[in-house]
């Protein structure tokens, strides 16, 4: 076990060194930092200057080294527009970001797995058939476009839902909660949908899939003969045996959705590091994106990690093999 | 199986909603973009300076025509035409209780000049700030200038003590390694304090209880936030969750204006937005004509003039929200602006003009363009092109992100342009600084001027009046300088001037504010219902 996740380690340091050697390859195609940061009235010698001070005119490899023996020492270095350390910058917006890839990912499983359920025991019904044209909306329509449509709906037409930022927060020592108060809570709702109905149909379509494969098999055929309550085997029978991919799923989707919270953020100008990522592609704001990438490579090669360790423990089978298996 | 869950979101989304309102009168604005830093002299553009304005305040201000008039300077006078005396305000405090003298100009005027200041040109860098008691300031000038005040507006005073206590003696440049103190605090002498400010996200601001001067507004607190998204910012007018939205897409303004709870206000800014033609190279860098620049013809030039139809760019592109431009500079800033005529376009003449000039098959040439600077800045140029293919010539246009676009056009990409559009606002507010900095020669490597003249358009004669009209006191005979150097402008086709965009702002019909050309919304100006 721990040979195991020592090597996990490893090649997790060397993903991460990878993600942003790449980085660091195509920052210099996104445009020109200095203009960003100066007026029209700057002049150019000033311009130079700041450039050089930058460290903007050196190879890809040097500015990338140097980096990287700061990051190693917790230095992520000063946003240049905001002139504020990156690490404060990105500390302020992770509770916004985090707070909503849980709430995506709670609504994602408590209605999946239960749609998924639904639609399986009732295979033929109109509610299988309307939760499965439900389903299909939910991957085919693109993200932004269900967050403007429930902006369009519940807060411009009804008025029920704010469409914009956090609401009132809470601090907790560093981390700012949405979680207390009301406001808070009430934009959350339409963010977390919008992230989290992806996800939901997959667990969905997942769970249907599996369910029936279940219902299928022998134990449950013979539980059924033994006379065990329905309820019973559905729900501590089947639908156990079927958690094994789900949980891998939502898993390695806990490191999309927190990834990719980025295209809902900036619909819902949900104050998290995905906002802050786009507006610093905007602005080539490179420590802020170099800061950004990192760490959603860390999560990636956390959550696979940690999804690797559950394994073992839902599933013991995994565990007598898993010094070969990788 | 229940749908309990459901059930219960729904309604304790329906208690939420119920929620009461507040009490006090609060606004609440957005922009599409950040205020990055509270610090009024890291970065020049105009969002950052007005929002900076509510608390910080210059020794003079411009009202609500964009005139000059007194603030923290009680008067001045131009004592020599190269000393010019300043009589500070008495019984101004600072927001930290100290107050406001002499000294804190003359360290104001340090700071802002100091390296990482964006704001340097505010103040000739070789003028002398000079305490002469707790109140009166002197600025020894090396040559007389007319408009030593034009910018003081923006210039913010700081407080010498606070600015010490605190390490933030000069402003933090990009490259700085410590976080700046000044960046996240605010200390002015202004009607509004900051009472916080998240980075890019929001900034609030509250009532100063000992303002020294008298405000129209009622606001006791107004909430800025950045929505960066078009959909979103038009939504959260639309529901009354914002009173305040800058800018509204032009495809959304007849929604707003028919929504029943906003209204669109759509003046004219200050910014000129115009053509510029790559005028030194001998060849240029896109294009099939070879051994020689098709832009030196000034032929060619007035062609391409005469091609554009700027009215189809006003009434098709820019939805009637643009005011066509004869001259490079807006007509609010020159007061012989209404002299000038923008000619009609006239496609067979351009046509004629170019087969004089030797292409009577046109030519190819390529086209840089941002396409997230401006408004609809990209479908300009989309129909620059369509136009010029109209007289034969083709161009082959390349519209990019600004962070792209202005690193291949600007000086420190070796203006690597051969046919671009640019938008200008002069932050002077004056002829002079477009006549310097967008008209005149870049041929002199000791001198800044022409930094911003990207296709190096060039006319000694220009220049020399320029450098007349820098140093006229005579208002009058100032102008008329102005106004020749303008006309050789023209005669020279050095640059098509194509139209001030409008402003977009979206307000709330419970608000009653002050529209300023220059786009800068101030919260003095603001009223709402309660």
């Amino acid at each position: 076990m721990l040979a195991f996740i020592l090597r996990r380690v490893g090649q997790s340091v060397a993903v991460l060194v990878t993600v942003g050697l790449i980085a660091f390859a195509i920052f210099r195609f996104a445009g020109d930092p200095v203009n960003q940061i100066v007026s029209q009235d700057t002049p150019y010698e000033q311009r130079v200057e700041i450039r050089r001070d930058l460290g903007l005119d050196d190879p890809f490899v040097v500015q990338f080294a140097r980096y990287m023996s700061r990051a190693v020492t917790g230095d992520f270095g000063i946003s240049y527009g905001f002139r504020q350390p990156v690490s404060d910058l990105l500390k302020e917006r992770m509770p916004a970001t985090l707070e909503l890839a849980f709430a995506a990912t709670v609504f994602a499983l408590t209605f999946g797995i239960l749609m998924g359920v639904v639609s399986a025991l009732r295979r033929g019904t109109a509610l299988a058939a309307l939760l499965q044209a439900v389903s299909l909306v939910g991957v085919s329509l693109p993200t932004f476009l269900i967050g403007i449509l429930l902006i369009f709906l519940f807060s411009v037409t009804l008025g029920w839902l704010p469409s914009f930022g956090r609401g009132d927060t809470v601090r907790l020592g560093w981390w700012s909660t949405g979680f207390l108060t009301a406001s808070g809570l009430r934009a959350l709702v339409l963010p977390a949908i919008t992230l989290g109905l992806f996800q939901m149909t997959l667990i969905m379509r997942l769970v249907r899939a599996e369910m029936l494969e279940v219902m299928r098999t022998d134990y449950i055929r013979f539980a059924r003969a033994r006379g065990i309550p329905t309820r019973a085997i559905h729900f501590s029978h089947a639908l156990k045996n079927t958690l094994v991919p789900v949980i891998t799923i939502a898993g390695l989707q806990l490191g999309a959705v927190i990834a990719f919270s980025i295209i809902t953020e900036t619909v819902f100008q949900w104050p998290g590091m995905g906002l802050l990522f786009v507006q610093a592609v905007q602005n080539v704001d490179i420590p802020i994106m170099a800061a950004y990438l990192m760490l959603v490579a860390a999560i990636f090669v956390l959550i696979n990690l940690a999804v690797d360790i559950l394994y073992t423990v839902v599933d013991p089978r995994l565990s007598l093999s898993g010094g070969q298996a990788t | 199986m229940t749908f309990r869950p459901a059930l219960w979101v729904l309604a304790a989304t329906a208690a939420l909603a119920a929620a009461g309102p507040a009490s006090a009168v609060t606004f609440r604005y957005a922009f599409q973009g950040d205020v990055k830093s509270l610090d009024p002299y890291t970065l020049k553009e105009t969002f950052a300076i007005a929002a900076q304005g509510n608390a910080y305040e210059g020794l003079t201000t411009r009202d609500k025509n964009l005139k000059i008039v007194p603030l923290l300077a009680e008067s001045w006078e131009v004592v020599e035409p190269t000393r010019w005396r300043f009589h500070l305000r008495h019984g101004v405090k600072f927001h930290d209780g100290s107050d406001f003298t002499a000294d804190d100009v003359v360290f104001s005027a340090n700071r802002v000049r100091a390296a990482g200041s964006d704001f340097a040109s505010n103040l000739p860098k070789d003028a002398e700030v000079v305490k002469v008691d707790d109140h009166t300031v002197d600025f020894k000038l090396t040559t007389p200038n007319p408009i030593l005040h034009y910018q003081f507006d923006n210039w913010y005073i700081m407080s010498k003590k606070w600015a010490e206590a605190h390490d933030a003696l000069n402003p933090t440049p990009a490259s700085a390694t410590t976080p700046s103190y000044a960046a996240l605090h605010e200390n002015g002498t202004g009607p509004y304090v900051i009472e916080s400010h998240q980075p890019g996200v929001k900034t609030v601001f509250k009532r100063a209880p000992n303002y020294w001067g008298k405000v129209e507004s009622n606001l006791d607190e107004a909430v800025f936030t950045t929505i960066g998204n078009d959909s979103t910012r038009v939504a959260a007018l639309l529901s009354g969750e914002v009173d305040w939205v800058d800018p509204v897409p032009l495809q959304d303004q007849s929604r707003v204006a028919a929504s029943g709870n906003a209204v669109m206000m759509t003046g004219p800014e200050l910014r000129t937005i115009f053509l510029g033609m790559d005028q030194t190279r001998d060849e240029l860098l896109e294009s099939n004509v070879k051994g020689k620049n098709p832009f030196k013809d000034v032929r060619v030039r007035q062609a391409f003039m005469l091609a554009i139809d700027e009215n189809v760019i006003r009434t098709r592109v820019m939805r009637s929200q643009a005011t066509p431009s004869a001259l490079m500079i807006a007509p609010e800033m020159f007061d012989l602006a209404g002299d000038f005529k923008r000619p009609p376009a006239d496609p067979d003449k351009a046509k004629k003009l170019l087969a004089e000039a030797g292409y009577p098959d046109g030519f190819e040439v390529g086209m840089d363009c941002p396409n997230d600077r401006y408004v609809n800045d990209g479908d300009i140029c989309q129909a620059v092109v369509s136009m010029l293919a109209r007289v034969g010539v083709t161009v082959k246009l390349n519209a990019q992100p600004k962070a792209k676009y202005f690193a291949k056009v600007l000086k420190a990409g070796g203006y690597s342009t051969s046919f671009y559009l640019l938008g200008w606002t002069p932050s002077t507010n004056d002829s002079h600084n477009v006549l310097f900095e967008i008209m005149g020669c870049r041929t002199d490597p000791k001198t800044s001027r022409g930094g911003m003249n990207l296709g190096g358009y060039c006319d000694p004669k220009l220049d020399a009046l320029t450098d007349e009209v820098l140093v006229e006191t005579d208002a009058a005979k100032r102008s008329k300088l102005i106004e020749a150097a303008y006309r050789i402008g023209i005669d020279d086709a050095g640059y098509i001037p194509l139209h001030q965009q409008a402003l977009a702002w979206g307000v709330s019909k419970k608000v009653k504010l002050t529209q300023r050309p220059d786009n800068q919304l101030k919260l003095i100006w603001v009223s709402k219902q309660p």
